[in-house]
């Protein structure tokens, strides 16, 4: 047997050729062979269906799938910027051209790199070209496709001398369009040939719904219409449409705008394949059978250019089945491709919109239920059918407006289970449904990603996972669009039901609830002691981890003074005397300088201080300065002095908010778009004191080049020349995570308004000790979660955190400045209860870098000498 | 009551549940009073994080063990013992610690419970 290594080219590198060449590296194919992928674009594999993050994105890596550029196995190869011009069948070999000509817009100095390469299987996977129909006009300036980033790239450049955009097409690539039109500002337009938008998705009622929704948004839909032409000169000045059904020279109407987006559909990119005579399917695309081979048995096509059985797809999941099925097909597997859940699930403009399974209600005998409140603009319809057995069935549904049911609905589509007696139970306001309905094992949960409740089941009951995170992990379940996560936490749950495991969420043995149902206990019985509490909710007298947190909670809730009598017994470490434990005993001080400002004397006041209590000093990562070594029984007068010099405490030693570290902002940068300082300033003064779950840190950068390093941080802003980003749930530390864009080009207000939201919902539903990274990420929905609560109020609830947090600034007081003021506080901050004047010989330093620093303790210290006592030395007496 | 017993200060200044530190016989020690108003003495010096800083912990109870945890590390002592509830092999020293006209006298080191 010989064992040399065969060479497999793959051509095209989006979504679909990615996910190929990922799961042939895993599943071992590149044991045998050699992988070449030739992409046309010029960067790698990103991801499409985001495309409309784009603007948001701070660069166009944070869409790629590849970010490295290259594949970590060595044998892959990828060629980008490349683009196939024959397909030689008999030799078995490709010829690229590089640079691609498409991308080519100056002319060449050399006619590029041809190359050839043999191969012993090919696939391809060159996707699809969006279809621009041929209307008069389409070629003028301001005429755009919605397919690359390069697309997008030009639609912004020409929308910043643009005031109104039309997007030719209302299905979901042109919403999606639109979307992207409503973020670069433009008054937009949608135009669609059939009566209502999304007809291959949507039903007419759930069409209205849904313009219903946008037109709020102020796109102004225009259904039922015919484009005629686009006019102006060279540039595009409008539309010109006529009411669908009419003939020409019937009455016209022009819409004015100066860009226009097509987004009329996609076509399969099959020209290659039909120079070198491979079969095509009648409308397009490489006709494949189920293993997605072609008419000739060492090429096969995936994704959007193929054609299973004579059909197109023209979504990402079927591509990714196609990309397994070949994977497999080369390592001589059973895989086969016979079609695909169609099933939609996706956020356009906002408006949550579903559809699944036979939508249109076209089986025989099919019957629908319609929920409908043309109030909250909500439509929901079940396509369900009648068995033999007098149950019902569920073939297919429409969710506009709130989809949440979605993760439940689907599954139930493909297992074909009886649903309960009150089938509309499950479309009703507030149902949960699912997993009591007894859902089969073989169900396929996760359509993405192929993965069946069994196998779920499988990766809790045997691999350990316990999470909804680490079910992700564990079989990608849920790791794509994400709308089967809560049917994955509902089968979690079941599962641990089931075996009789308590999953335990309680804080502690002493509380069984959460923290975020203790803050809703403590917020509705108006609890201000930790004794009251502990005796209504919880057992036993509390630990350091219970007691911390409702110390945080009543802190959040009352902003009293943590040492106050009731509280002071509750505080950790760190608040119990206000600064920052280290390691030998002594403490750190750390006043606050807001967004890292401050005046030459504030400056040598801190130079002061640090020299006359020879305290080691060193600039912190938050634009502050950080004093250390000081005596607990030092710190009164330490602060005194600060306090006394117009200082406050900087809460570093607390689980609140820490610092927002700014730039120095369009006051001094010549790159400043706005003044980020003064921002930085206001921010941190008004949180200043907050007591959150965990610490809490901001950033203000005044423009893109992100000096102030904002979105590694809980909150960061970045300017832009409109206003101000707002990124969150960002963090540094050992899993540094960016924060991602909440909200863009806000006023100053609006910033502020949507802070106090962001903040204060965190600290209502966080856990314990749970950054708001983690807190984001736990959220069903994650970062859209958040956005519907904070910028688009879904909740209701944004005048109440607005008001909570503006009773937090109102009565923010210094603590430290109090301390000083309260003999009750000052009096634990004494060495020895008997022995005031006598400082803990425990603690001693040494010297290095002309600084203090804490010497090595050799074990308990004894004053034997120096206290007259008649006891013989306890502690040698063992 | 002998020289070996050292007066520390009135029970009244104990806040319960919050301890503090006196030196007593030279020693630095942690004194603690619990929700049942029972009081306790232990060497104030965490081994494993080897700072004396036991007095600066939050009190609590365990199973119904009262404890103390550490500032630093958080380990968890048992305040009738001294015995470490999370490492078994670590122990601080517990004393004798009685109220006489309301004040608090702490005395020798226990012998360790077997």
């Amino acid at each position: 047997m010989r064992h040399t290594r065969s060479t497999l080219v793959v051509v095209g590198h989006g979504m679909v050729g990615h996910r190929f060449v990922q799961a042939a590296i895993e599943r071992g194919l590149t044991e045998t062979h050699d992988i070449v992928v030739i992409g046309a674009e010029r960067r790698p594999a990103y991801d499409r269906v985001a495309l409309t993050s784009f603007f948001a994105a701070e660069s166009a890596d944070e869409l790629s799938l590849l970010p490295e550029g290259a594949y970590d196995d060595p044998r892959v190869t990828l060629v980008l910027d490349a683009e196939v011009t024959e397909i030689d069948r008999a030799g078995r070999a490709i010829t690229y051209v590089s640079p691609a000509p498409g991308n080519v817009t100056e002319p060449l100095t050399n006619p590029g790199r041809v190359e050839t390469i043999a191969y012993d299987a090919l696939v391809l996977a060159t996707g699809a070209a969006p279809f621009v129909p041929p209307v008069e006009g389409r070629d003028k300036d301001g005429c755009f496709v919605y397919r690359t980033i390069e697309d997008l790239e030009a639609i912004r450049t020409a929308s910043g001398s643009a005031t109104s955009g039309i997007v030719i097409g209302g299905g979901l690539l042109g919403l999606e369009a639109a979307n992207a039109l409503v973020q670069l500002g433009l008054e937009t337009h949608v135009v669609e040939m059939a009566p209502r938008l999304m007809p291959v998705q949507l039903d007419g009622s759930g069409g209205a719904t849904l313009v219903r929704h946008i037109e709020k948004l102020g796109v102004r839909v225009h259904a039922g219409v015919l484009t005629e032409a686009i006019t102006g000169d060279e540039a595009v000045t409008g539309l010109r449409v006529r009411p669908a059904g009419t003939e020409e020279g019937a009455e016209t109407t022009t819409v004015d705008a100066q860009v226009v987006v097509f987004s009329a559909g996609i076509r399969p990119r099959d020209a290659i394949a039909r120079e070198c005579g491979l079969d095509l399917a009648e409308r397009g695309g490489v006709l494949v059978d189920e293993q997605c081979r072609t008419s000739d048995p060492h090429i096969f096509a995936i994704g959007e250019c193929a054609a299973p059985g004579g059909r197109m797809y023209g979504l990402v999941a079927p591509g990714y089945a196609m990309a397994e099925v070949v994977v497999d097909a080369l390592r001589e597997g059973p895989g086969t491709f016979t079609g695909a859940d169609m099933s939609t699930k996706l956020k356009l403009l906002g408006v949550d919109v579903a559809s699944f399974g036979d939508a249109f209600a076209t089986t025989p005998d099919a019957l629908e239920l319609v929920y409908s409140d043309a109030v909250a603009g909500v439509y929901k319809k079940l396509v369900v059918a009648e068995s033999e057995d007098g149950t019902f069935r569920l073939l297919g549904g429409i969710l506009v407006g709130d989809a949440s049911a979605y993760g439940v609905l689907r599954p139930l589509v493909a297992s074909g289970i009886a649903l309960p007696a009150n089938p509309e139970e499950l479309i009703l306001p507030a149902s949960r449904g699912g997993v009591e309905l007894g859902m089969p094992d073989e169900a396929q949960v996760c359509s993405c990603n192929d993965v069946t409740k069994a196998q779920i089941v499988h990766a809790v009951a045997e691999d350990g996972c316990e999470t909804v995170a680490d079910v992700k992990k564990c079989t990608r379940a849920g790791s794509t669009c994400g709308s089967c996560v809560p049917l994955v936490k509902n089968i979690i749950e079941e599962h641990f039901a089931a075996v009789g495991k308590v999953v335990d969420k309680g804080l502690c043995e002493h509380f069984r609830l959460t923290r975020q149902e203790l803050f809703d206990v403590v917020a509705v019985h108006g609890y201000r002691r930790f004794d009251d509490i502990v005796e209504a909710h919880g057992t036993g007298r509390g630990c350091d981890v219970c007691k911390p947190v409702i110390a945080s909670i009543l802190a959040s809730q009352f902003n009293g003074h943590v040492l106050d009598t009731d509280n002071r017994q509750l505080q950790d470490t760190n608040d119990a005397y206000l600064a920052n434990i280290q390691r030998n005993g002594t403490y750190s001080v750390v006043p606050r300088i807001p967004g890292g400002e401050i005046t030459p004397d504030k400056l040598i006041v801190i130079g002061e201080v640090a020299r006359d209590f020879n305290l080691y000093t060193k600039i912190t990562g938050g634009q502050r300065i950080d004093l250390f070594g000081a005596r607990m029984e030092e710190l009164p007068a330490i602060w005194r002095r600060l306090v006394d010099a117009g200082f406050e405490s900087g809460h570093a030693y607390g689980k609140s908010l820490r610092t927002v570290k700014s730039c120095v902002g369009s006051t001094w940068c010549r790159f400043g778009v706005q003044d980020s300082v003064a921002l930085a300033i206001a921010l941190e003064l008004r949180y200043r004191g907050l007591r959150s779950p965990h610490k809490l840190k901001g950033g203000v950068s005044g423009c893109a080049r992100e000096c102030a390093e904002a979105r590694s941080k809980d909150f960061g802003i970045i300017a832009t020349e409109k206003g101000w980003n707002l990124y969150v749930g960002g963090n540094g530390g050992a899993v540094p995570v960016h924060a991602r864009l909440l909200a863009g080009d806000l006023d100053t207000d609006t910033l502020i308004s949507y802070l106090d939201r962001y903040l204060m919902y965190y600290i209502r539903t966080a856990d314990r000790l749970q950054r708001t990274a983690g807190w984001v990420d736990s959220l069903e929905g994650g970062l859209d979660r958040v956005r519907e609560v904070v910028v688009e109020d879904s909740l209701g609830l944004g005048a109440e955190l607005e008001a909570e947090m503006a009773r937090h600034v109102g009565s923010y007081f210094d603590e430290w400045k109090a301390t000083l003021e309260d003999p009750a506080k000052l009096s634990r901050f004494v060495s020895f209860v008997n022995a005031p004047d006598t400082p803990d010989p425990a603690i001693s330093f040494t010297e290095e870098r002309g600084q203090i620093k804490p010497a090595d303790s050799e074990g308990p210290v004894v004053l034997g000498a120096t206290i007259p006592v008649g006891a013989p030395d306890a502690a040698r007496v063992s | 009551m002998g020289a070996e017993w050292e007066r520390v200060c009135p029970v009244d200044d104990l806040e319960v549940e919050r301890g503090v530190t006196a030196l007593v016989h030279g020693q630095a020690i942690a004194i603690f009073r619990t929700h049942d108003d029972e009081i306790h003495a232990l060497g104030n010096y965490d081994p494993f994080a080897r700072a004396s800083v036991l007095a600066r912990g939050i009190v609590g109870t365990r199973a119904g063990v009262p404890f103390v945890a550490s500032p630093m590390h958080k380990h968890a002592f048992d305040l009738r013992t001294g015995r470490c509830l999370d490492d078994e092999t670590h122990s601080v020293p517990v004393y004798d610690v009685v109220v006489e006209d309301g004040v608090v006298l702490v005395g020798r080191r226990k012998q360790a419970v077997a």
